[in-house]
C-alpha cells in the first residue's frame, strides 16, 4: 500500500529547517463514540458534533462509518484523519473486493490493518490524531474493539473514547450485561450520551446510533441499519 | 536512613571495611566542622542554637540536579461527594383548589472514599475525608492533605469563636465565606478542594469550594480525581425527590464508582448524614475492599533471625562531645 509512505525520508532529519509536516495538535474534533456488545450483535453511538477548538463549527458530521459488509468504524479525534483513515480502509476493501473469492475482510482483520497503521504513523512522530472504535459481526461472531492514536488496541465488551471513558464506562461496567436486547442497548447508551451531553463541553444533542445485527449480517439485507439522528431530552435546570 | 536507588556512588568510606550512607557521612562532616570552628576560633564560642539551620539545602540542590526527587506531598487523590435530599409533599387542598408543598424530610448526606496517596504509593488505606466543622455542618477535603486538615480546622476554630460571640447555630454560609476567603487570599497556593455541607436554621445547603477561591451552590456535587465516575453516577440517578435512605444508597454508588473507576480512589466508603438538629457520621459505611486471605491463625515468624557476626564501633572515640547549649524542653 503505497499510500501508507506518506511521509519523505528526508523530513525526519530536517526537520526545523523544512517545515514539520506532522500533525501536532488536531483542529477539527470530535468528542467521544461509546460501543457495546449486546445480544444480537453490536450497538454504537456518537454524536454527531464537529468541533473547532472551542467553537461547535459543525452539527451534522457523521462519525460513524460502514467498513465493508461486516464492520462498523467510529471515531473521535481530529476529523480530517478520520477522512484520510476512510480512504485507506475504502483501497483496502477495494483491493479485496477485486480478489472476488467469496471471502471478506471481518471486523477482526480490519481491526489488525488499522492498528497497523496507527502504530506506523505513530512511529514516524507523525500520528493519525484518533481514537477508534471497531465492531462488527462475522459468521457469527461478535467482534468489539478499539485502537488509539499511539497504537494501543484491545477488545473488549464495551469500549468508550474520549470524555466517555471518564464518564460513560463507570456506568457501562456497572450496568452491561450479556443479555441486552435492542432497546435496552439503546437505552444504556442514551443515559451514557445524556451524561456526556451534561459534562462534555464539546458534545452535541445529535446522535448517531448504529447497530449492526447477526441476523441482518446473514444476508437477509444487504447491509445495516441506522437511525440517521435523534435528539435526546435532557434537563438542565436545578430546582 | 539510606538514600536508594543509586547504589554505590551514595556511600562513601570512612575506613577500607567500613562503609555509611551519604546521610550519616554529611553528619560527621558537619561534626568534625563544628569541631574545628569551635577549636579555631575561640572568641565565638557559642554553638548555634535556635532559628533555622540552612545546611542541608546545598545537599538538596546537588541531590536534585543528579535527579534524586524530592519526596512527594501526601495527597488525599479522592472521590468526595454531597447531595441534599428533599421528600416533597404534594397535598392537593380540594376545598381551596390549590397546592402546598411541605418538605417532610430534608438534609445533606456527604460521602468520601479513605485512600490518601503520596504520588504512586497508596499512603493512608483508611483516613478520614469527612472534617467536622461545627456540630450541624461537615466538610469533605480533596487535594493536599495537610491543606484541608489545616483549613478545615481553622475554620472550625472560628465558627466555635463565632458561636461562643453570637450565641447561636452556625450557618453553612458562614463557613462558606471563612473558608473562600481565606483560599482566594492565598492564590490557589493552599490546595484544598472542598464540598461543605450542613443544615442550619435557613434549610439544608451544600457548597463546592475551588481552590482559587471560586464557590458552587448545588443540589449535588463531586470533587477530587474520581468526580467524574461519580458525576456520572449522579447524573443518570439523582432527582429531586430522594428519601434518606435512597439519597444514603446514590451516594455510596456514587463513591463505589469513583473507588471501582479511579485509581487514586479506593478502600472503604465514608457517609455522614445531616439533618435538622441531628447528624451521623458513618464511619466506613461499607467495606468494598476486604483483604482476601486472611489466616485465622495469624502469622508466626518460624524461624529465629541467625545472629551472623557482631561488630561494635564505638563512635565517641571519634568526635568530640561539646558541652554547652540549653537543654531541651520537654
Amino acid at each position: 500500500m503505497n499510500l501508507l509512505d506518506s511521509t519523505p525520508a528526508n523530513n525526519s532529519l530536517l526537520n526545523s529547517a523544512m517545515g514539520s509536516e506532522r500533525t501536532q495538535y488536531p483542529y477539527v474534533t470530535g468528542t467521544s463514540v461509546i460501543g457495546i456488545k449486546y445480544k444480537d450483535g453490536i450497538l454504537m453511538v456518537a454524536d454527531m458534533g464537529g468541533s473547532y477548538g472551542s467553537t461547535l463549527r459543525y452539527k451534522s458530521v457523521e462519525r460513524l462509518k460502514s467498513i465493508g459488509k461486516h464492520s462498523l468504524l467510529g471515531a473521535s479525534g481530529e476529523i480530517s484523519d478520520f477522512q484520510e483513515i476512510l480512504r485507506y480502509l475504502d483501497e483496502l476493501i477495494l483491493y479485496d473486493n477485486m480478489w472476488d473469492d467469496g471471502n471478506s475482510l471481518g471486523p477482526k482483520e480490519v481491526h489488525s490493518y488499522l492498528t497497523r497503521v496507527m502504530y506506523n504513523r505513530r512511529n514516524k512522530f507523525n500520528p493519525l490524531w484518533n481514537s477508534l472504535v471497531l465492531g462488527g459481526v462475522k459468521n457469527g461472531q461478535k467482534y468489539l474493539g478499539m485502537v488509539s492514536m499511539i497504537g494501543v488496541h484491545f477488545e473488549d465488551n464495551h469500549v468508550a473514547t474520549g470524555f466517555g471513558n471518564h464518564l460513560a464506562r463507570p456506568i457501562l461496567r456497572d450496568e452491561w450485561n450479556e443479555n441486552l436486547s435492542y432497546e435496552d442497548g439503546v437505552k444504556l447508551l442514551e443515559k451514557c450520551m445524556r451524561v456526556l451531553l451534561y459534562r462534555d463541553r464539546s458534545a452535541v444533542n445529535k446522535l448517531q446510533v448504529w447497530f449492526f445485527s447477526l441476523y441482518v449480517s446473514l444476508g437477509l439485507s444487504s447491509g445495516y441499519f441506522a437511525s440517521p439522528s435523534q435528539s435526546s431530552s435532557s434537563k438542565w435546570t436545578h430546582e | 536512613m539510606m538514600i536508594c536507588g543509586r547504589g554505590i556512588e551514595k556511600l562513601r568510606w570512612i575506613r577500607e571495611d567500613m562503609m555509611i550512607s551519604l546521610d550519616v557521612f554529611l553528619f560527621l562532616l558537619r561534626f568534625m566542622r563544628l569541631i574545628q570552628i569551635q577549636m579555631s576560633k575561640s572568641a565565638i564560642d557559642v554553638p548555634p542554637k535556635g532559628g533555622f539551620n540552612f545546611d542541608l539545602c546545598r545537599r538538596n540542590e546537588m541531590l536534585f540536579k543528579k535527579g534524586v526527587q524530592p519526596p512527594s506531598f501526601r495527597k488525599t487523590g479522592t472521590t468526595i461527594v454531597g447531595l441534599v435530599f428533599q421528600r416533597l409533599l404534594f397535598l392537593f387542598n380540594q376545598l381551596h383548589s390549590s397546592f402546598s408543598i411541605f418538605y417532610l424530610q430534608d438534609g445533606v448526606i456527604l460521602g468520601a472514599d479513605t485512600r490518601a496517596t503520596e504520588g504512586p504509593i497508596v499512603c493512608d488505606k483508611n483516613c478520614e475525608k469527612i472534617h467536622y466543622m461545627a456540630p450541624n455542618i461537615y466538610c469533605c477535603g480533596a487535594g493536599t492533605a495537610a491543606d484541608t486538615e489545616a483549613v478545615t480546622d481553622m475554620v472550625s476554630s472560628q465558627l466555635q469563636l463565632h458561636r461562643y460571640h453570637s450565641g447561636r447555630e452556625s450557618r453553612v454560609v458562614t463557613a462558606l465565606t471563612l473558608l473562600k476567603s481565606h483560599l482566594f487570599k492565598h492564590q490557589g497556593y493552599v490546595q484544598a478542594a472542598l464540598v461543605l455541607g450542613g443544615v442550619d436554621v435557613t434549610g439544608p445547603h451544600l457548597h463546592t469550594i475551588y481552590p482559587h477561591g471560586s464557590t458552587d451552590t448545588l443540589p449535588y456535587a463531586t470533587m477530587g480525581s474520581g468526580s467524574l465516575a461519580a458525576m456520572s453516577v449522579f447524573e443518570s440517578k439523582y432527582r429531586e425527590d430522594l428519601t434518606r435512605d435512597e439519597g444514603i444508597k446514590i451516594v455510596s454508588e456514587a463513591i463505589c464508582s469513583g473507588i471501582f473507576n479511579d485509581l487514586g480512589s479506593g478502600s472503604n466508603v465514608d457517609i455522614c448524614v445531616i439533618t435538622k438538629g441531628h447528624k451521623e457520621y458513618l464511619r466506613n459505611h461499607m467495606l468494598p475492599n476486604p483483604r482476601t486471605y486472611i489466616s485465622s491463625k495469624g502469622f508466626s515468624f518460624s524461624k529465629q533471625i541467625e545472629v551472623l557476626s557482631t561488630k561494635v564501633t564505638p563512635l565517641k572515640e571519634k568526635v568530640v562531645v561539646i558541652d554547652g547549649g540549653d537543654a531541651m524542653e520537654e
